[in-house]
């Protein structure tokens, strides 16, 4: 066994821990990070990363196969386009490969030791990591756990064989037949839409009464309607109870009580996370719990002197930006810097059809907190660039104090506007009111003009409804 | 409802108890997660214990000024839910829990903001629906945030005069332009100019000699007060008969020579020491340097022959050099030559001084401020006038009992002027 010592130890290369000990590498603090998988955590390798690429590849397919059968209205035909999946697959996990290597890079450039293997605490200060050349210790002044989080799988219905989660889903060889999605939340939204696209026949089974059941549903029913246009079937108010005797399809339970049975090639099952606390000694530290997450202060310090957490770990939102930006905070205050969290939101986006992005409260969560509040919505109906790019569905809605217009929360539904997540965040990080977004000019003619109309509206004089 | 223990963090490296400096909270008060329960201090800080969970507080430990151990129970908290620490259910319970409840928060209070809505209190207790973290939280730009971090200022002290009260990069300017206790002071820049000047001309030589005499001589400063009033009584007499072509006398004419008359009895203060040579060149004559400050600096020149001066022409050359040294038309010969010298600020003299010899002098007398002092004269306090003389001496060659007695010699003189003029 051989034994090491370094400042700061970051537990995990995911979006939270790499960003931490890239910092950390900056502000020259002796860094060591231990990943067992390849660099990027569940973000790069599992999750948002190739799941937009299968997104984008079903996309494609789905526009091409919709001109062979007439359906373009822009007079665009094509022959039936065929799909060579190993294809789509192996340039998916290029991408990823290339993201690999260059958050290796990083590391590297920013000065931080690299531990491939396990790692599992021996105490607050130590850990040992079983690395191919062996038992490694590894003694730290500071650790971060930056662990992540895993699928949760349903007691009746473990993962194996046709019952998969995301991470097999991205990795399928072939197109399913016959997907059935358990959990209609934004994984299996985005994953079944993305199926469906290439042609599978998908059913989203939810004990919900509704899809999306975390969103409001003003925002969910637009993706809800396309879901519909895409020949996704929905079976709300469902639940899904174990595999049938032949293990090829799925039994349900309906909210009526009615039991039948679903064929299913695969079935995927997305009904959420949990933070990944077992299997590296965290038991041994008893730490401060929140459930089953790990309690962290406004600096990401859990009870232990000298031990911090980010990411997944720590709580909802499980997103990579919060775990980024909590990385990040860490590194500085290891090198002595006065750091504390005091975002005013971390944005959400789900990548489904179209996408919904949520930036602060929502119209009920800000009249819980008992505020007075103006909600308004500019729909895409009326905005030119909606039209031309064929999509008029969804909205941009903005939450705003009754009394100053300060801006609480910006939602909005539509086709690709993930990208205007950044100025509503910048909108409420900045202190925003309805004003100053209807003083801001917004290119025409662009999506983002809805923005600038639904703040208009709420002041009384949008121009374009 | 349920109870949780809020124990007393470890807050700092190997310390095992922290005194309690401060409770903000008392046994039935509703607080809020992150809300300051109370402060305690350690040999390093006050740090202040948030509240981690929201609820009502049912017990505390123990009355500021007690020594708390570190992971003792600090405060109890009565919780909404079943187990233990808090979970989000339980705190999600709480907001939704009254009637509807609209309140006007802080951040509404702030100037500049449209309408704000009277508060309305419709809950039953008013501080049981907790401000979320985004009302509480100060209106200020991420920039301005770090920044406030980074200077260690809590953004709830500052008023806003942004929209919607938002806290401005000046506001921040204007905070810490003013002290902490919020009285606004005229601001003080700090000036951080260096500016060279190169010491050349007189000043190098006045340098110069400084450092010789302060590194080789080790010097041995004698203070002892001397009652000038029977003196300043006959100087006030003097100069009060009008006498033609005569100066008026200052205190200088009189130190010089009761000087003369010590020297006379201890000739080898009057000297120079060559330490090179090992030799001492005890002189005859009294030349005594007079320290004058020019508009160019220190100067000394020299009243030759004091010893055989009376008290008029001692007079009359001090002030005849003072004015050529000061005119800058003393000649070399009358700023050199010194075998002892007299160092005075007038009015300036302050209480006491460490004169530097004038190298290669081995002794120097300081005149002090005069000023009416209380003096006990066996039955009662008298007012009488007091002058210190602070006199240096080169330790090498002078030993203390001589220096103490060349000044006593000194006061003697003084305090009984006619002595003086008695051969």
């Amino acid at each position: 066994m051989t034994e090491i010592a370094c400042k700061l130890l970051v537990i995990g290369a995911g979006p939270g821990g790499y960003t931490c000990a890239i910092r950390a590498g900056q502000l020259g603090i002796d860094t060591i990070i231990v990943e067992a998988g390849k660099p990027g955590g569940t973000c790069l390798n599992v999750g948002c990363i190739p799941s937009k690429a299968l997104i984008h590849a079903a996309s494609e397919y789905e526009t091409i196969a919709g001109a062979a059968e007439g359906k373009s209205a822009l007079g665009i035909s094509a022959a039936k386009p065929s799909l060579d999946f190993a294809k789509t697959i192996a340039w998916k996990d290029g991408i990823v490969r290339r993201l690999n290597g260059g958050v290796a890079g990083l590391l590297k450039k920013a000065g931080v030791r690299h531990i491939a293997g396990h790692a599992r605490f021996r105490d607050g200060k130590s850990i040992e990591v079983a690395t191919q050349s062996g038992l490694q210790t590894i003694h730290a002044e500071t650790v971060v756990i930056a662990t992540g989080s895993e699928p949760i799988a349903i007691p009746d219905l473990p993962f194996g064989g046709r019952v998969i989660s995301s991470t097999e889903a991205l990795a399928l060889t072939e197109v399913p037949k016959k997907l059935v999605v358990v959990g209609g939340g934004y994984i299996g939204l985005e994953l079944g839409t993305a199926f469906a696209k290439l042609g599978a026949a998908v059913t989203v089974v939810e004990a919900a009464s509704r899809i999306l059941p975390q969103y409001d549903a003003e925002l969910s029913a637009p993706v809800a309607r396309h879901l519909g246009a895409l020949g996704i079937a929905i079976l709300t108010g469902t639940k899904a109870k174990t595999l049938g005797a032949d293990g090829t399809a799925l039994m349900i339970e309906t909210s009526s009580g009615e039991q039948r049975t679903l064929d299913a090639d695969q079935i995927l099952v997305t009904i959420g996370r949990k933070p990944a606390t077992s299997r590296f000694g965290l038991e041994s530290l008893d730490l401060d719990m929140t459930d089953s997450f790990i309690r962290i202060d406004d600096r990401c310090r859990t009870s232990m002197h000298g031990i911090f957490a980010i990411g997944d770990i720590t709580g909802e939102p499980m997103l990579a930006h919060r775990a980024m930006a909590q990385g990040e905070m860490v590194a500085e205050i290891v090198a002595g810097q006065r750091r504390a969290w005091d975002r005013v939101s971390i944005p959400a986006i789900c990548f489904t059809d179209p996408e919904i992005v949520t930036v602060g409260l929502s119209p009920s969560e800000a009249s819980s907190k008992g505020f007075d509040v103006k909600t308004d919505l500019f729909p895409f109906k009326a905005n030119g660039r909606a039209m031309t790019l064929q999509r008029e569905d969804g909205f941009i809605r903005t939450v705003a104090r009754a009394d100053n217009h300060l801006l609480l929360g910006i939602q909005g539904v539509g086709v690709g506007i993930a990208e205007l997540s950044a100025v509503f965040s910048l909108a409420l990080e900045m202190g925003a009111r309805l004003e100053d977004i209807a003083m801001t000019i917004h290119a025409h003619p662009t999506q983002s003009e809805a923005f600038h109309e639904a703040a208009l509206k709420s002041l009384g004089h949008a121009i374009h409804i | 409802m349920a109870e949780r223990v809020v124990k007393l963090p470890d807050v700092g490296e190997g310390i095992a108890e922290a005194e309690l400096v401060e409770w903000h909270v008392k046994v039935g008060d509703v607080v809020r997660e992150d809300a300051v329960l109370g402060a305690v201090m350690t040999d390093k800080a006050t740090v202040e214990i948030p509240s981690p969970t929201d609820g009502r507080v049912i017990w505390l430990a123990g009355h500021v000024g007690d020594l708390l151990a570190i992971g003792s129970d600090f405060v109890r908290l009565e919780v909404d839910g079943k187990s233990e620490p808090a979970t989000e259910a339980a705190k999600l319970a709480l907001p939704g829990a009254g009637a509807a409840t609209r309140r006007s928060d802080r951040v509404a209070a702030a100037p500049r903001a449209p309408a704000s809505e009277p508060t309305k209190e419709l809950g039953s207790q008013p501080s049981a629906s907790p401000l979320h973290h985004a009302v509480e939280r100060p209106l200020a730009a991420p920039a301005v945030r770090l920044r406030a971090r980074e200077a260690g200022v809590d953004l709830r002290q500052i008023r806003g005069t942004g929209p919607a009260g938002r806290i401005t990069h000046n506001d921040l300017d204007a905070y810490l332009a003013r002290d902490r206790t919020g009285t606004t002071a005229t601001p003080h820049p700090a000036r951080t100019a260096v500016t060279d000047i190169k010491i050349i001309g007189l000043r190098r030589k006045i340098a110069e000699k400084m450092s010789i005499a302060n590194a080789r001589i080790p010097h041995i400063t004698y203070v002892e007060e001397i009652d000038v009033t029977a003196l300043e009584d006959l100087r006030a007499k003097v100069n009060g008969q009008k006498r033609p072509g005569k100066p008026k006398l200052t205190l200088l004419p009189f130190l010089m020579r009761a000087m003369v008359r010590a020297i006379a009895e201890l000739p080898h203060l009057n000297a120079h020491f060559d330490d090179e040579a090992g030799i001492v060149h005890q002189h005859a004559g009294v030349h005594i340097g007079i320290a004058t400050q020019t508009p160019t600096g220190l100067v000394v020149p020299v009243v030759r022959h004091a010893e055989a001066r009376d008290i008029w022409d001692c007079a009359t050359e001090v002030a005849r050099l003072a004015e050529a040294a000061r005119n800058g038309n003393a000649t070399r010969d009358e700023l050199t030559g010194s075998t002892i010298t007299i160092t005075s600020l007038g009015a300036l003299g302050g209480l006491a001084t460490t004169p530097i010899i004038n190298h290669p002098e081995v002794a120097i007398v300081g005149v002090n401020r005069i000023a009416i002092r209380p003096h006990w004269d066996g039955a009662a306090f008298v007012p009488r006038q007091i002058m210190n003389l602070s006199s240096s001496f080169d330790h090498r060659v002078i030993d203390g009992f001589d220096a103490a007695q060349f000044v006593q010699h000194i006061k003697l003189l003084l305090e009984t002027p006619a002595m003086i003029f008695i051969d």
